[in-house]
């Protein structure tokens, strides 16, 4: 009992200067064990990119290293793998043009929506439509496609004639897919706007409507401009729900009811069926190369937008 | 740290096992005097083949308490390039090893194991249930584009293929268009799968595909090829001539080789056969009066 006394008499004494000039052992394991934690997640995540990267582009390159198929050959438009020739322009203008155009339809829509829910009815605008377009986010690709092919499919082919198959249904499909991605995306830029911008436009006698077509749009074009990238990069990467509707014809996409093929549709359709190490399968990697530039280029365009952002 | 570092190595080293225990062969046990299977077994291969291989697995491993059968898709190509590299214990193919590009025939074994017929099948209300073999390849080559000009109605007709690599294509080329290929461009679909191909030719006018007779059902028209219908009797004796052999390919190493044996028995064993082939819609190669090689010539049994 003494003793005990005595040991907090000693650790009461000895002064605090003593005490911080050696941080507690315990404290400095955490700190080391936080370090190395840290360090290994984003060297772990440093080693997949990059072998990834190295493994799709050393696949992708290797048709035309070995001279299998000229570069001028892929970007044919001539597709016929029986007879050797691989040109894949209309799956890559396919890609490009149903991506572009699900985002032109999209963006508006999302755009709009995001106004509505951040300058015109804060309240009950957000409530119904935060859970919204969080459902629509959560709903899995392969029944946006199921529900593409049994409703929108059909539709087309009643109202328009054709087959319904095609790039029309593929648009229809893919800019409800990206809807969610631009409006949370403009909800936070809008939303990340100074209070004050608004009420020095008011306070100058602009209308509401005023205020936000000439003051909130044009101040946060850049980050409406990062949604509506990021909603065509989803577009354009996106497989199963667009290969179930567009109807993976090798045609040149120019017309909204014939059926056309994109990359990824092309890609699934064939990948369990060809061979490793056939120059078909090597061409479905190119592809894949393709599409993994492509990615990296929206990658760019964002950077862009937003340095721009930061700096007007 | 010391305790956690070795927690967080030694997930990682156990995730790495299980990696590899994957691709563990089979132990022989002997027990009593009784031979018993045990060990895991792979099949990967051709999803048209995928829900036999299922259903004949789960049989086998209700026999064989000691034995892991786990059946994969992936596609022939897939099921092809496992067996020759060893990947799976078995690749399973509804095509010859000496069709496909980049595969060596030398190194696998090909076991015949059910045999599958197909057949073109057409919109119910296209006005007709039988052609000519001629007008069937004018059609499937494009130079028919109505089916009032086979004796139907009059209505434009629509192509729906299976992609260029699946093995159904391949067959029904061959067999069906006597090696013609098939038009591609304005106005053709390509589907993935037999299923959608269903749904797709029941759903649009005047459209005609081909699909596997176990596909068949009420939403959809078999066309009649020169008057033969399509059903597995006359595909026994050749009179039906699109068929294809469903293959399971195994690798000459010979490794795992007594679960494989075993399996493919278990699957061509009459009972297997006649229950569970015939009972999903196949053909049983037991039946067949008629053999075909990879170069496509026939002989008698």
């Amino acid at each position: 009992m003494e003793q005990l006394v005595t040991n907090q008499v000693a650790e009461q004494k000895r002064p605090l200067s003593e005490d911080l000039k050696k941080p507690l052992p315990k404290i400095l394991q955490a700190e080391r064990r936080g370090r190395v934690l840290t360090y290994v997640s984003s060297w772990v995540l440093l080693l997949i990119l990059f072998s990834l990267l190295i493994f799709i582009t050393s696949k992708g390159a290797a048709p035309f290293i070995s001279g299998e198929v000229s570069f001028a050959e892929f970007f044919s438009t001539k597709w016929n793998p029986g007879e050797n020739s691989y040109g894949a322009l209309s799956f890559i203008l396919g890609s490009l043009i149903v991506s572009v155009c699900a985002a032109i339809v999209s963006a508006p829509l999302g755009i709009g929506a995001a106004i509505f829910m951040t300058e015109i009815a804060p309240k009950w605008g957000r409530k119904i439509l935060q859970p919204a377009t969080e459902i629509l986010v959560g709903i899995p690709s392969v029944v946006y496609g199921f529900v593409g092919l049994t409703v929108v499919v059909p539709f087309i082919r009643e109202q328009f004639g054709g087959l319904g198959f095609g790039l029309l249904a593929g648009v229809i499909v893919l800019s409800i897919m990206i809807l969610p991605t631009i409006v949370s995306i403009s909800v936070d830029t809008l939303q990340s706007i100074p209070r004050h911008l608004r009420e020095g436009s008011y306070a100058l006698g602009a209308t509401r409507w005023q205020t936000i077509s000439r003051l909130l749009l044009r101040t946060s074009l850049p980050g409406l401009m990062t949604g509506v990238v990021l909603g065509m990069a989803r577009a354009f990467g996106e497989a199963l729900a667009v290969q179930m509707v567009i109807g993976n014809s090798p045609n040149l996409p120019f017309n909204l009811l014939t059926p056309i093929s994109t990359l990824t549709s092309i890609i699934t359709l064939n990948m369990g069926n060809t061979v490793q190490g056939s120059t078909y399968n090597s061409i479905l990697w190119s592809m894949a190369l393709i599409l993994l530039l492509m990615t990296l280029l929206f990658v760019v365009l964002i950077r862009w937008i937003t340095k721009r952002r930061e700096q007007s | 740290m010391f305790k956690k570092g070795m927690l967080l190595g030694g997930v990682v080293a156990l995730a790495f096992t299980a990696l590899v225990g994957c691709g563990s062969a089979s132990t022989k046990n002997q027990s009593g005097g009784e031979n018993k299977l045990s060990g895991t077994l792979t099949a990967v291969g051709s999803s048209a083949m995928q829900p036999v291989v299922e259903e004949a697995s789960k049989e086998f491993m209700s026999k064989n308490p000691g034995v892991q059968v786990t059946v994969q898709g992936g596609g022939s190509g897939q099921g092809l390039t496992s067996a020759m590299n060893d990947t799976a214990d078995i690749g399973n193919s509804d095509v010859f090893a000496e069709e496909k590009e980049k595969i060596d025939p030398q190194k696998v074994v090909d076991h015949k194991v059910f045999v599958v017929g197909m057949a073109p099948v057409a919109h119910p209300q296209v006005g007709i249930d039988n052609l000519t073999q001629q007008q069937l390849i004018d059609i499937f080559t494009g130079k028919v584009k109505n089916w009032k000009e086979v004796g139907g109605k009059d209505q434009k007709i629509v192509l729906v293929n299976r992609p260029e690599s699946s093995g159904t294509r391949a067959t029904f080329a061959q067999w069906a268009l006597k090696g013609n290929k098939e038009f591609r461009g304005q106005g053709g679909l390509e589907e993935e799968s037999s299923g959608t191909v269903r749904k797709i030719v029941a759903e649009t006018p005047g459209a005609i595909g081909y699909l596997a007779f176990s596909y068949f059902d009420k939403s959809v028209i078999a066309l009649k090829l020169d008057g033969v219908e399509p059903k597995n009797e006359n595909v026994y004796d050749n009179k039906w001539k699109i068929w294809a052999y469903q293959h399971m390919y195994t690798n000459k190493n010979g490794k795992n080789k007594e679960l494989e044996e075993a399996f493919i028995k278990f699957i061509t064993a009459p009972e297997t056969q006649q229950g569970l082939v015939t009972k999903l819609g196949y053909i049983p190669v037991t039946n067949m009066k008629v053999e075909r090689d990879a170069k496509g010539n026939i002989t008698k049994k």
